[in-house]
């Protein structure tokens, strides 16, 4: 149909692109696998740096899709995109034709029971950081057995800087995550000790520097510069971790009641397909690669009516995916209306 | 001469320019993916060693990088290459090639082309 744009993922960049599309006049299709929009955010609570709820974020923007009477598909897996632009391939063999695509299929949780030395999925105690949020909604986190932890551990970059499990990138917004983990736990539980274990605190964006001051100077959180390289149970049903304390240079011995793993993002399993079909690169980490990495981040090298909006190329935050969302949206419109191109 | 009892320190800085940087270069050369070291400390964490005598090999690595080898021969002895370092590395490094190498540049700095750094054999502790 004219104008139609299919738009891979209905998380919060997909969501994005099809409202700037509408306001165009064009006729954008969300494609989402899940039964039901927003992707990754749904399971979130609060958002960092702000602890805005995830809901105050996500709510409008559904609640928009509906009001703009855009076109949604649920449970509808993309399994393959045209070379040229010009339609997609739904799981079941089903052909949606298009005028381009917007691919905003999004990110994976990095799996924590490949890390098998942190014990995830074997220790009861150890979860990871989108387990906790699921604890925060219901704003009581709890040791297996109901207990509240005296001390709970952070551990950054697990399935990130990791060539052990394959992901060498840095998914970025960890660092800030596990900063406001801590700090939210120390909200929820001030008698509870946190202690977040790091190699290097990447805090790029705005705002997030000074939450990682707080989190030192106003919430007691310890931060110590190791990163944790095996867990095992104590005959108390603690958890002990082995590290470096590398800024002291000794090997370090420490018990909690809780060890949270701050999982990266992965690459989505279905970028593979999509590329395969639709001709697309690849990064090294698996990612999609963009044109470019400035004038070019949300458009794809290899053909004119394919575009990219949030994690489906690198990991990034929510303001950047929508942000980006935005951006592939209006290069989608040029591309089939014409125009100046920048 | 009379003992006043006065002693002047060495300086404890880093002299960096008048180190001498030859093995540091050759076992870059032999251990390339050394230079990728991000200082996790996972190795020293998982230690055998390191967790009952002094012997830290993150540190240890990143002094040679720097041109300090004070009492490396020492140092390296405590290592019993059980290669769980290796093991543990999210960078890969292969570290036991570089204990190896850092041995044998030891043993045989000369056959190796290398002249004998400053110190590397002192049985003396790490400064």
């Amino acid at each position: 149909m004219e104008n139609t744009i299919a738009i891979i993922g209905g998380g919060v960049a997909g969501m994005q692109a099809a409202l700037t599309l509408k306001e165009l006049g064009m006729r954008p299709v969300i494609l989402e696998r899940e039964e039901r929009l927003g992707g990754k955010l749904n399971t979130w609570d609060r958002l960092f740096p702000t602890w805005t709820p995830a809901r105050e974020v996500l709510d409008p923007l559904l609640e928009a899709v509906r009001g703009a009477g855009i076109e949604v598909r649920l449970g509808a897996a993309v399994e393959g995109v045209s070379p040229d632009g010009r339609g997609v391939t739904l799981a079941g063999g089903e052909r949606l034709a298009a005028e381009a695509v917007v691919v905003a299929s999004g990110f994976d949780l990095f799996d924590a029971r490949l890390k098998e030395e942190y014990g995830y999925g074997i220790y009861d105690n150890v979860i990871t950081s989108a387990d906790l949020e699921t604890m925060f909604r219901e704003k009581r986190v709890l040791t297996a057995d109901g207990r509240v932890p005296r001390r709970v551990a952070i551990l950054h970059c697990v399935g990130s800087r990791d060539e052990k499990v394959k992901q060498n990138h840095c998914s970025r917004v960890c660092c800030i995550t596990g900063v406001k983990q801590a700090m939210e736990i120390r909200e929820l539980y001030p008698e509870c000790e946190v202690f977040n274990f790091y190699m290097d605190m990447r805090m790029f964006g705005p705002g997030y520097e000074e939450i990682y001051r707080q989190s030192q100077e106003e919430y007691k959180v310890v931060h110590i510069r190791g990163r944790i390289s095996e867990v095992s149970p104590t005959l108390d049903g603690r958890l002990q971790m082995k590290t470096e304390d590398t800024l002291i240079g000794r090997p370090m011995k420490m018990e909690a009641d809780m060890l949270v793993l701050l999982v990266g993002m992965c690459p989505a399993r279905s970028n593979r397909s999509l590329a395969v079909s639709g001709n697309l690169s690849l990064g090294d980490s698996g990612f999609f690669a963009a044109a470019d990495a400035f004038r070019g981040n949300t458009r794809c090298g290899e053909n004119g009516r394919i575009f990219f909006a949030g994690t489906a190329t690198a990991p990034k935050n929510v303001g950047e995916s929508l942000n980006e969302g935005t951006a592939a949206a209006w290069q989608a419109y040029r591309s089939v209306k014409g125009g100046a191109s920048w | 001469m009379v003992d006043w009892g006065y002693t002047i320190n060495k300086p404890r800085a880093i002299a960096y320019d008048a180190n001498d940087h030859t093995w540091e270069n050759a076992l870059q050369e032999a251990v390339p993916v050394l230079r990728s070291c991000i200082g996790c400390g996972n190795c020293t964490a998982t230690c055998t060693a390191g967790n009952f005598v002094p012997f830290n090999i993150r540190k240890l690595q990143t002094l040679v990088r720097r041109g300090e080898y004070a009492g490396l021969r020492k140092e390296l002895d405590k290592c019993m290459l059980c290669g769980k370092c290796r093991l543990v590395c999210p960078r890969g490094i292969n570290t036991r090639k570089m204990i190896v190498t850092l041995k044998r540049l030891l043993a045989q700095p000369v056959a190796a082309g290398i002249p004998v750094a400053p110190g590397a054999a002192s049985t003396a502790g790490q400064r």
